[in-house]
């Protein structure tokens, strides 16, 4: 049974109580001691451990500051995937012959989940920026190069009996009919790698890497400073969401302008 | 010069006992210049005749040739207007009808020059830059067939290209192809379902049965247009009242309704 959709004020009301519930049942879970406060401190400490670490710095440099050492690592390593990964999936969109030697392999390597990488990104390319990189890559690159060879590979025939009829090299095929053909699809490949990557960045923080937000969080657990570890988190949570929606502006405006949507 | 020819061509698709014949031992020779439409049931294989013509399917025995070569390859000297139009939705109508243009890489004057041209010839001076989904139906239409012409191609080929069209569209376009057709004239494969139309626009009409389609009939409809004078006429509904018209319309609608599977339109 489906009941009929809600206005944006109720969804607006229905996701505010719900965030309500959330809260109360952390606030009374913390509040009356069924867990201790140093595990689950109450969400003002949380609050506050946040806005605090704001400005003051903790494991050598204040949240932003660690937020930022994410992010370009964050960066480097999806702009890394999707400058491999679109072309790669563009052109075994095309050619059946690289998709049929490099599906296989990549089928493969695709499983091995991104967490799996860090001990032989570490040896491979340190802990520095290149082991993170790599890690963040691992994460990143399936979706781009699976969006972008799914955009290729089901583009409208007409579409490619237009342009083959019109004579058409295959170099413009890719780039003035596959590409632009596939742009809708390469967007919600990028939108589900940029969350892929962030998650995958953290993890690989956590193990290696000398400042980011997942360092800090590791340097806060060894000292049992629960509130920070949570902060970070937190954090982690926001900029994730932040990064999403930006994409999914895009991925709007993109669509409207092609006539997608109205 | 454009000529088509199509010998004892076979089209089976599937393989082995899973295989069905689309197509069966079709004979047709089409002139220099010459308007040729093919009529027939619903699944009978005309779209497929057109396919080999264009060069997206091959035939499965016999052989398909222009200008006495046989067709290889999809190629800009056979230009193809499709029913769904197929018009590339990133590009604007200028960048669709460029296209082809560019890939044979003629200088940047003349093919301004010869964009101009076909923009006039299809009245699209006022939509240079519009976007295909900004268009109508009818005009996406002119777009693609803007975009054909452009190619001066040896052969032209017309996939139902009025029929996802509504009627009072449809006309105009039809008298503006029997416009062109007459004042420049080329080879053209039309494929349809519509009697009147084809009897409208070509100068022969093949008629097929239905699957495996073969070529059933061949009507020379030139001669009676010209005896009778059917151009003096400027409308279309003009000439479908004429009794040589209506006389030509039932013989094919008969000959279509004694193939099983036909459906009215």
């Amino acid at each position: 049974m489906t009941s009929p959709p809600l206005g944006f004020r109720e969804t607006m009301l229905l996701g505010l109580a719900g965030l309500a519930s959330f809260i109360g049942l952390w606030s009374f879970l913390s509040g009356s001691g069924i867990v201790p406060a140093q595990f689950l401190p109450g969400p003002l400490d949380v609050a506050s451990r946040f806005v605090h670490l704001l400005t003051s710095p903790f494991a050598g440099a204040t949240l932003p500051a660690h937020l930022a050492s994410s992010f370009q690592r964050y960066a480097y390593g999806v702009l890394l995937a999707a400058a491999i990964g679109v072309p790669l999936g563009l052109l075994m969109g095309f050619f059946r012959l690289l998709d049929d030697i490099v599906t296989p392999i990549f089928d493969g390597l695709r499983f091995i989940a991104p967490i799996a990488w860090v001990p032989f990104a570490a040896l491979w390319f340190g802990t520095g920026i290149g082991g993170p990189i790599m890690i963040i890559f691992a994460g990143a690159f399936p979706p781009c190069l699976i969006n972008a060879y799914r955009g290729a590979r089901f583009v409208e025939p007409r579409l490619i009996e237009a342009a083959r009829m019109l004579g058409t090299p295959p170099s413009r095929m890719i780039l003035e009919v596959l590409l632009p053909a596939a742009v809708p699809s390469i967007i919600a490949g990028l939108r589900v790698s940029a969350g892929l990557g962030w998650q995958s960045l953290v993890g690989a923080e956590l193990i290696v890497a000398a400042a980011g937000v997942g360092f800090m969080m590791v340097q806060a657990q060894g000292s049992v400073q629960t509130p920070t570890v949570m902060a970070g988190m937190i954090a982690i949570g926001i900029v994730g969401m932040l990064i999403d929606i930006l994409l999914r502006q895009g991925e709007g405006w993109l669509r409207r302008r092609r006539g997608l949507e109205s | 010069m454009g000529s088509i020819s199509f010998r004892n061509v076979d089209k089976v698709f599937g393989q082995g006992t899973g295989g069905v014949k689309a197509l069966d031992d079709i004979n047709l020779d089409i002139a220099d210049k010459e308007f040729v439409a093919i009529v027939g049931p619903s699944g009978c294989g005309k779209t497929t005749c057109l396919r080999m013509v264009a060069g997206f399917e091959a035939a499965s025995a016999g052989s398909v040739q222009v200008n006495g070569r046989p067709v290889t390859a999809p190629g800009p000297d056979r230009a193809v207007v499709f029913q769904q139009f197929a018009l590339f939705p990133w590009k604007t109508v200028r960048e669709n009808i460029e296209l082809g243009l560019r890939n044979k890489n003629l200088p940047v004057g003349e093919r301004n020059d010869l964009v101009a041209s076909a923009l006039k010839l299809m009245n699209l001076e006022t939509h240079v830059d519009a976007f295909p989904h900004q268009l109508s139906g009818g005009m996406q239409q002119r777009v693609a067939i803007a975009r054909a012409y452009v190619l001066d191609p040896e052969v032209l080929l017309m996939d139902e290209p009025f029929g996802a069209l509504d009627a009072q569209t449809r006309v105009v376009m039809q008298e503006e192809l029997v416009r062109l057709a007459r004042h420049n004239p080329r080879t053209v494969l039309f494929i349809t379902h519509a009697v009147e139309e084809a009897v409208y626009l070509a100068d022969r009409v093949a008629i097929m049965t239905r699957r495996p389609g073969r070529i059933k009939e061949v009507l020379d409809i030139k001669a009676v247009r010209e005896r009778e004078n059917w151009d003096s006429h400027a409308r279309i509904e003009d000439v479908m009242d004429l009794e040589s018209f209506v006389h030509l319309r039932t013989h094919i609608w008969k000959s279509l309704r004694e193939e099983k599977g036909f459906k009215d339109v």
